[in-house]
């Protein structure tokens, strides 16, 4: 390499950490805001003391772990039904190839278009008038069958051998034996990834479930933490920051561990 | 025979999925147009059959056309910044270079944040004199700006936000596209002598439109789903100057209780996401969907 | 054989009280409510300490009060909630809510639900002024609760450094130029005043409008957004950034304001008094309390939120709602949640306890509220209020942002106001 390759290369590197620094800076931030004292925190005083008092101050103000609980449980509706569904649906549109099928698959990708965010409207009234206003089966229910999920799983499931599927057959496997004993196994990479990707994205999602929870009791945390950010006489920016943290801390902890796998997982669904 | 059990299986299989797909999008989208035809029922007014009077005042409502423009800035302000910044973000983390691992992490990590939490954050950045970004500039002498307060600052406050969320997120479709392209091609270049940023427009580039393509086409659609940020930010003021369309659908059919009008809206929406996914299906989906 | 019936009657009326008992014991009345609040403190827990402490003393009746946001987001929850399968049998909602859940035939007027003279005279034993925003078509449909005016906080450290008198705040419009003006300083460290235009533009400006003699709207069906004196006053607020420079450009953020004022960036603001009990805890420096300044006049808007009960409920749940809403605004209740938070004791008694006097004697500026109330209007509030709120709004901002003149703003404004509200007439 020659010297001025070097004097470049590791001005880039310098330019690359640099800009991950301004990436990280406004979670560093909320992090300096929620362990000082407010007055504290605005002004940058490095020897200012440390407190726990903002977390202490957020979580009793508010039930966070019962949004935590149902934000869990919101996301552990959502997710099996998805992959569930997906499965069957896939599994229809690759190996059974029903009449009609084109068309159905048209209008599949429909959805793809046409999130459920954008009709919030209708399908509130649909779920009021099945009775299931603030119940964390109607949050999840709209986003249950998921086009990406079945897009993704068809092209995984097209790509698998046909001779695999008939050696199957020839071992006295039924339809449904082959589904699970074949596809399934093969798919496994696509159901994680499309798995990791589905629970960051309902893990955060804040207008449908806004609209359709009415009680502390399906809150999920992002709702739960707009609210407690929405006061009549304004905010402590130290308790805001201690409770957006406590709402973003599951997942965040989740990504800093499995970052890699949430990489590839992203990754893999775009690539499809 | 054989057919007819095949196609009763197949349809059995794709009966949870088409339920709920009918119920939650094919459905309401009718509702939502049906909606639009006729006005709101209320005690003093019976709900009537009002054709496109809806339209009408959706296009003669200066707020429509301001949360509109707003919208399409948004797009033109957010989504090539980002695309430029996922570029160079991918081509920094696909080399070996120290601490790769840290790099990724730290572009990925906005992505994983909920809208609303990265609002509440970049809300006390932008606070005028006691915010970060005044403390910051007051060092130089700078006078302190209203970000949030001004019409002319709002929305490109809001696009910086927004980038910062985004960037990280697009950054891995073109470390995915990066990954296709054989590591020869490379090697083939430096043999030549040809310079990293020849290499890059030469090669890379033109490998990675398809992707540019996916991102562009997903970020429009993106840019018109999230408005979290502005339940914490602004509330689409100071005089709409930050209001988006789906937010405006929000209030009018929550807040104002006005379904009819909200339905007028929606409409429009979806038309306007339906061109574009019809965009997308002539430029790349042909190639992908149905190989 | 009269011994006979004798144990016979005895045993039927104990098995018949023993059945009535425990059939009282499962037939608890529940009662759901949503409620705003200021999260100045952990305010939620007075809420649900107080609901407590009802429930504690009425064994029968079952409460599941839910905080639900600011007053837009608890009116939109409540308002869905009846469409949905669990309604809610009174909420505590936006006082200017009240023309908006007539029209919806949400709510029950108090009148129907007051008997006795007992009843009737605590109908009227709440401030007048209070009771305004929910009186509607000669019938009362509010209680007030959680109340405000809005006042001018003041520091008086900042007052004494610029050589001014920290016991006499400005009392007009010229004083309070005048003191702002030598309160801002030039390196821009700390401006003279700042008045909210973010989150309640519409409520700062009654009060401009008030003290220049006028007031936002005549009815719940007719505005005065383009009278001469309201757009005087709209262009009085946009000069004190404009033109006398002691209060910044734009539009400034309700929610931040507070620690603006904590952090001494201003000098004085204007905020409702339900933030008095947080400030004093916050701040750092001394620091008053005052009525707004004078125009022509002294004036202000009331604020906040009042009781109401919905239509689809039961006559047992009507009843033991009433009974809710009164102890929560029984004098030493209402003197309890005035100290806890610095929204106003909503009815004269609610002063005359110990809880408030000596309160109020230990520090005054909790009584400023009240002083007040003699120059206070009702808020603004119309058919439609969320829509014609917004035009209004809308308007004061397009105007403080100097992209309309407050003269057009305004005409727009009431333009697009006529046409909301035409078809009440």
């Amino acid at each position: 390499m020659t010297y001025k390759n070097r004097f470049t290369s590791s001005l880039e590197l310098m330019g690359a950490y640099i800009l991950a620094a301004f990436w990280v800076l406004p979670l560093l931030y909320a992090f300096w805001a929620a362990f000082h004292y407010s007055n504290d925190a605005i002004h940058f005083n490095i020897f200012s003391p440390l407190t726990l008092d903002n977390f202490r101050e957020a979580w009793s103000q508010a039930p966070f772990l019962r949004y935590g609980l149902n934000t869990f449980l919101l996301v552990s509706f959502i997710l099996p039904g998805q992959l569930l569904i997906s499965t069957l649906a896939a599994y229809a549109f690759v190996r059974f190839k029903f009449s009609g099928a084109n068309v159905a698959f048209a209008l599949v990708l429909v959805q793809l278009m046409i999130t459920p965010e954008i009709l919030i409207v209708q399908n509130y009234v649909t779920l009021s008038k099945l009775g299931l206003v603030d119940t964390i089966t109607g949050m999840g229910l709209p986003y249950v069958a998921s086009a990406f999920c079945i897009f993704l799983l068809r092209q995984t499931f097209k790509s698998i051998p046909k001779e695999l599927e008939d050696a199957a057959e020839l071992e006295g496997c039924s339809t449904m034996g082959i589904l699970w004993k074949v596809y399934v196994p093969l798919a496994t990479p696509t159901f994680i990834a499309f798995s990791l990707v589905s629970v960051s994205h309902h893990w955060n999602n804040f207008l449908w479930p806004l609209i359709i929870s009415n009680s502390v009791e399906t809150r999920p945390l992002t709702v739960g933490l707009g609210i407690f950010g929405s006061p009549e006489t304004g905010v402590d920016w130290s308790i805001m920051s201690a409770a957006t943290l406590i709402s973003v801390a599951p997942l965040l902890i989740a990504f800093l561990i499995f970052q890699k796998q949430f990489v590839q997982s992203f990754m893999q669904a775009g690539i499809k | 025979m054989k057919d007819n059990v095949r196609n009763f299986q197949g349809w059995l299989l794709f009966a949870p999925a088409a339920i709920l797909l009918l119920a939650f999008t094919h459905y309401p989208t009718i509702t939502t147009f049906l909606n639009s035809l006729y006005t709101n029922k209320s005690i003093i007014r019976p709900r009537r059959f009002s054709g496109i009077e809806g339209y009408e005042s959706m296009l003669s409502d200066p707020i429509f056309w301001k949360v509109f423009a707003n919208n399409m800035w948004l797009a033109l302000g957010t989504i090539p910044t980002s695309i430029g910044l996922a570029i160079i973000m991918a081509l920094i983390v696909n080399k070996a270079i120290p601490g790769r691992g840290l790099l990724r992490m730290a572009y990925f990590t906005p992505t994983m944040l909920p809208m609303i939490a990265v609002a509440n954050i970049w809300l006390f950045f932008y606070a005028p004199e006691i915010g970060l970004i005044d403390q910051a500039t007051s060092i130089f002498g700078f006078e302190s700006t209203n970000w949030l307060g001004s019409p002319s600052t709002v929305l490109p406050s809001i696009m910086v936000m927004t980038v910062w969320k985004e960037a990280g997120f697009f950054m891995v479709f073109y470390l995915a596209g990066l990954q296709t392209i054989s590591p020869e091609l490379e090697e083939a270049a430096k043999l030549e002598g040809s310079s990293r940023w020849n290499y890059f427009w030469r090669v890379q580039y033109p490998l990675l439109l398809p992707t540019t393509l996916f991102v562009l086409i997903n970020a429009f659609l993106n840019s018109f789903k999230l408005v979290d940020h502005l339940f914490v930010l602004t509330k689409g003021g100071p005089d709409n100057a930050s209001n988006l369309i789906l937010y405006y659908i929000y209030e009018t059919a929550f807040a104002f209780l006005d379904v009819s009008y909200a339905s007028a809206l929606t409409i429009f929406l979806l038309v306007l996401l339906a061109l574009t996914a019809l965009a997308q299906f002539l430029f790349i989906e042909k190639r992908v969907h149905y190989r | 054989m009269s011994k006979f019936f004798k144990k016979l009657s005895y045993s039927l009326t104990v098995a018949l009280g023993i059945s009535m008992i425990s059939g009282a014991a499962i037939a608890k009345t529940e009662l759901t409510m949503y409620y705003p609040v200021a999260v100045g403190g952990a305010l939620t827990q007075t809420v649900d300490a107080m609901v407590a402490d009802f429930m504690s003393k009425n064994p029968d009746i079952e409460v599941n009060a839910i905080y639900s946001g600011n007053y837009d987001d608890t009116r939109i929850k409540a308002l869905t909630a009846l469409e949905s399968g669990k309604p809610a049998q009174l909420s505590v909602m936006f006082s200017i809510d009240v023309h908006e859940l007539r029209e919806l035939d949400a709510i029950v007027p108090f009148d129907d639900l007051v008997s006795t003279s007992e009843e009737k005279a605590w109908l009227n034993s709440f401030y007048p002024s209070l009771m305004e925003n929910g009186v509607a078509a000669g019938k009362t449909w509010g209680i007030p609760f959680q109340r405000s005016t809005i006042v001018m906080y003041y520091n008086k450290d900042a007052f004494r450094e610029a050589g001014l008198d920290p016991e006499t705040p400005p009392a007009t419009w010229g004083g309070l130029i005048a003191a702002a003006k030598a309160l801002t300083k030039d390196d821009g460290s700390q401006w003279g005043l700042m008045i909210p235009s973010t989150g309640y533009p519409y409520w700062m400006f009654g009060a401009l409008a008030m003290q220049n003699g006028q007031t936002l709207m005549t009815s719940g069906d007719k505005t005065n957004f383009d009278h001469p004196d309201v757009i005087e006053a709209l262009e009085v607020w946009k000069s004190f950034g404009e033109e006398h420079k002691i209060m910044p450009k734009g539009t400034i953020e309700w929610g931040t304001l507070r620690q603006n004022f904590l952090e001494g960036k201003t000098a004085m603001m204007w905020h409702s008094t339900g933030n008095l009990t947080t400030v004093k805890k916050k701040a750092n420096f001394d620091f008053g309390v005052a009525m707004l300044p004078a125009g022509k006049r002294r004036g202000t808007p009331t604020g906040g939120g009042n009781f109401y009960i919905f239509k689809d409920t039961s006559d047992e749940e009507r009843k033991a709602s009433m009974k809710l809403i009164k102890f929560m605004t029984a004098p030493e209740n209402s003197a309890k949640w005035s100290v806890a938070t610095g929204y106003m004791g909503v009815s004269p008694d609610a002063y005359e306890t110990d809880t408030l006097k000596s309160y109020v004697a230990s520090f005054p500026p909790a009584a400023v509220a009240r002083d007040q109330l003699k120059y206070a209007t009702a808020e603004f509030s119309t058919y439609q209020t969320s829509r014609v709120k917004k035009g209004l709004n809308d308007a004061i901002q397009a105007t403080l942002v100097g992209s309309k003149t407050a003269k057009e703003a305004l005409t727009d404004a009431q333009a697009a106001a006529e046409r909301i509200l035409k078809p009440y007439r």
